[in-house]
């Protein structure tokens, strides 16, 4: 390797042996958002109204004025959204720091048994497990739960029964161990939130918010196409909109995957 | 007598819809004291306070006293038909397309004769009749004489369909079917004889318990409409614009909030939103093609329902979000009810005092039941009025607006 590392980047994009998967679901007024009880404040949905189409109010030009909540379709969660990362330093989107936006990729496959049981919570053995074949996480590694989740839409996406969402994701433990053991640098998921559905109830409640955003890390939610990436390996490019003093924002999430060699 | 109304047949593609027009519009200023009464379904005329004497048609002055005391009152509703006349032929371009058409000289209890559109089974001269004040396709004041004891297939009566809005084989949108009062008004309209009702739900991939019940009910089809999202209003009219004869929004979103919180300004946005700018979507995709089909046959398109909260007219102070949006929906309401005047289309307010339901639990009775309000909405369509008071608090409010509405600003902001 000589000192033209980006050279030989392009080379690789160019050549395709550099992939690059869109891990991002289209932003659409019927994408389900997080609900809180009623009385609550809600994120508003996305929606998107007309300013012209080549017509009367622009002839020659198409444009929309859009409206949505920061935590609406694939977004980023920044620390300053949950309580216990509201005294960090840059903590917001629009201090991000922009080494950040880019990370490498550990892609924990659990689709089958999300498939199995919608309450599927991701634990430390599962991690250590995921290491003993892999080898350790990297700190400053994002983590990414691949759970097939996103394969699913519309009522069966959001999975809300009376007692609210019922979707998979990590337990406690292995949030705080996530963090603490293994310094990562943010936690993704497929789902609607980086927290199972049940979340609420556990302890810390919403231990993925506690502990990410407690520790300055990041989150990822409505994830795709994590079946396109390898366990490990894969870059990962999340740069949120730079919104001052932004809890979080839709994105689009790029990963780019190095293809095995042929020859 | 009169026949009964037959189901309507499908529409034949290659034939052309006939376009709506519209009786004489022409009224006095005093004389819409009868817009008035015939808007809320109240036989009125003018009633000398001097003399005591009933005048019509309405003046400045009493034709018995000269007093200029002269105001709007309840009136006895009979009266006798001293002559009919049946008009085969005219030059108006409304009547010309309802010919027959029957009038006739009504001798009232109260003292006057008025002319009056005759329902087919009120006899001839000599009868008693029945008298009501209704509003015609224009939007305008008119007497009717009907038979006093009812008359079988009485609703069927041509002369009678063109001053009502009878929901019997018409097809209905209700907008919100998360709404209480979505499964009472099915319910309601039903009995009434819709031939379909499309209920609109948003957001379908969040349950709710009244879905299995208004599935299984005949008739009834559970479609997407989502008032919040442009786009999801204006395909629901694509598909359905056509077949709606009677909408009813029951749009609402009931949220508390204080005027001096912070987060009041978002939840304002939100429930303006999902009332006013609703209502706005709801108007630009359903109006435009409702409009066009307001003399399509006898089942063609006639009533847009506006369910409002009564606070719109007097800021109540715990709801005041809500009383804010429905005071826009109201203005909202009347642009909309001169637009589609001109299909012949009737708006109509249905104001309603809090509701039994959940966003009210905290309020002290006396509340709405949905069925109630389910009932008075259907009345009010059988009646073909405009503005509906339902429930005692909206009543009241009604009254006491009419009275003082500077004492019901003060009493609902305590």
């Amino acid at each position: 390797m000589n000192g033209d590392i980006l050279g030989v980047f392009a080379g690789a994009l160019a050549s395709g042996r550099i992939r690059v998967v869109d891990l991002t679901c289209t932003l659409s007024p019927d994408f389900p958002v997080i609900v809180m009880p009623p009385e609550l404040g809600q994120s508003a949905p996305f929606r998107m109204e007309r300013i012209s189409r080549y017509d009367g109010s622009g002839p020659a030009w198409y444009w929309n004025n859009l409206s949505f909540g920061e935590h609406t379709g694939t977004h980023f969660d920044a620390p300053i959204h949950w309580y216990t990362g509201r005294d960090l330093p840059l903590n917001s989107v629009d201090t991000l720091p922009p080494a950040d936006m880019i990370a490498p990729a550990c892609v924990i496959d659990c689709s089958q048994q999300a498939n199995e049981d919608a309450d599927f919570l991701l634990t430390v053995s599962d991690v250590v497990k995921w290491e003993d074949e892999n080898g350790r996480i990297r700190p400053r590694s994002w983590v990414l739960l691949r759970t097939d989740w996103s394969k699913k839409s519309g009522a069966a996406y959001a999975n809300l029964l009376a007692d609210g969402a019922h979707t998979p994701g990590p337990d406690a433990e292995v949030m705080r161990w996530l963090v603490a053991e293994r310094d990562i640098i943010g936690f993704g998921t497929e789902t609607i939130g980086t927290d199972a559905g049940q979340a609420g109830h556990f302890s810390p409640p919403y231990p993925a918010h506690h502990y990410l955003h407690g520790a300055g890390r990041y989150g990822l939610q409505c994830l795709t196409n994590l079946d396109h990436l390898p366990p490990k390996g894969a870059m990962i490019v999340a740069a949120p909109l730079k919104i001052q003093n932004g809890s979080g924002s839709p994105l689009r999430v790029l990963a780019l995957v190095q293809e095995r060699s042929t020859g | 007598m009169t026949g009964p109304l037959p189901r309507p047949k499908r529409k034949n593609p290659l034939a052309r819809t006939t376009q709506p027009l519209l009786p004489p519009q022409t009224r006095s200023r005093k004389a819409h004291g009868f817009t008035l009464a015939a808007a809320i379904g109240r036989f009125m005329l003018q009633c000398c306070g001097e003399c005591g004497r009933y005048a019509y048609p309405a003046r400045e002055a009493c034709p018995n006293c000269l007093s200029s005391a002269l105001t709007f009152l309840d009136a006895p509703t009979g009266g006798a038909l001293l002559s009919e006349t049946r008009i085969e032929v005219t030059s108006d371009p409304y009547f010309r397309e309802h010919m027959p058409w029957r009038t006739g000289m009504v001798q009232l209890d109260c003292g006057p004769v008025v002319v009056a559109h005759l329902h087919g089974d009120c006899g001839g001269p000599g009868a008693r009749v029945a008298m009501s004040l209704q509003l015609d396709k224009a939007g305008q004041a008119v007497f009717f004489a009907k038979s006093v004891s009812e008359t079988p297939h009485m609703e069927d009566d041509p002369q009678w369909r063109q001053l009502s809005a009878d929901p019997k084989y018409r097809r209905v949108l209700i907008s919100d079917g998360r709404s209480p009062m979505a499964v009472a008004l099915v319910n309601a309209l039903k009995k009434a004889g819709a031939a379909k009702i499309f209920v609109g739900v948003a957001e379908q991939w969040k349950p709710f318990e009244e879905r299995t019940l208004l599935e299984a009910m005949e008739g009834v089809e559970v479609v997407d409409l989502d008032l919040t999202s442009e786009r999801s209003v204006q395909e629901l009219a694509i598909d359905i614009g056509a077949k709606v004869e009677i909408l009813i929004n029951t749009a609402d979103h009931v949220r508390p909030a204080h005027l001096f919180d912070a987060s009041a300004a978002n939840t304002a946005r939100d429930v303006m939103d999902h009332t006013v700018m609703g209502l706005m979507r709801l108007s630009q995709a359903f109006g435009p093609v409702m409009r066009s089909r307001g003399a399509d046959g006898a089942t063609g398109a006639v009533a847009w329902v506006n369910v409002l909260s009564v606070h719109g007219l007097s800021n109540a102070r715990q709801f005041g979000v809500h009383s804010v949006a429905h005071a826009a929906c109201l203005s909202l309401s009347q642009w909309l009810r001169n637009e589609l005047r001109q299909g012949g289309i009737r708006v109509i307010n249905a104001l309603t005092g809090p509701l039994d339901t959940e966003w009210f639990q905290t309020v002290p009775p006396p509340k709405v039941a949905p069925k109630a309000l389910a009932d008075a909405v259907v009345d009010g369509l059988k009646r073909g009025l405009e503005d509906i008071y339902i429930g005692d608090v909206a009543k009241d409010i009604e009254a006491r607006l009419f009275d003082n509405p500077k004492a019901v600003e003060r009493e609902a902001g305590r």
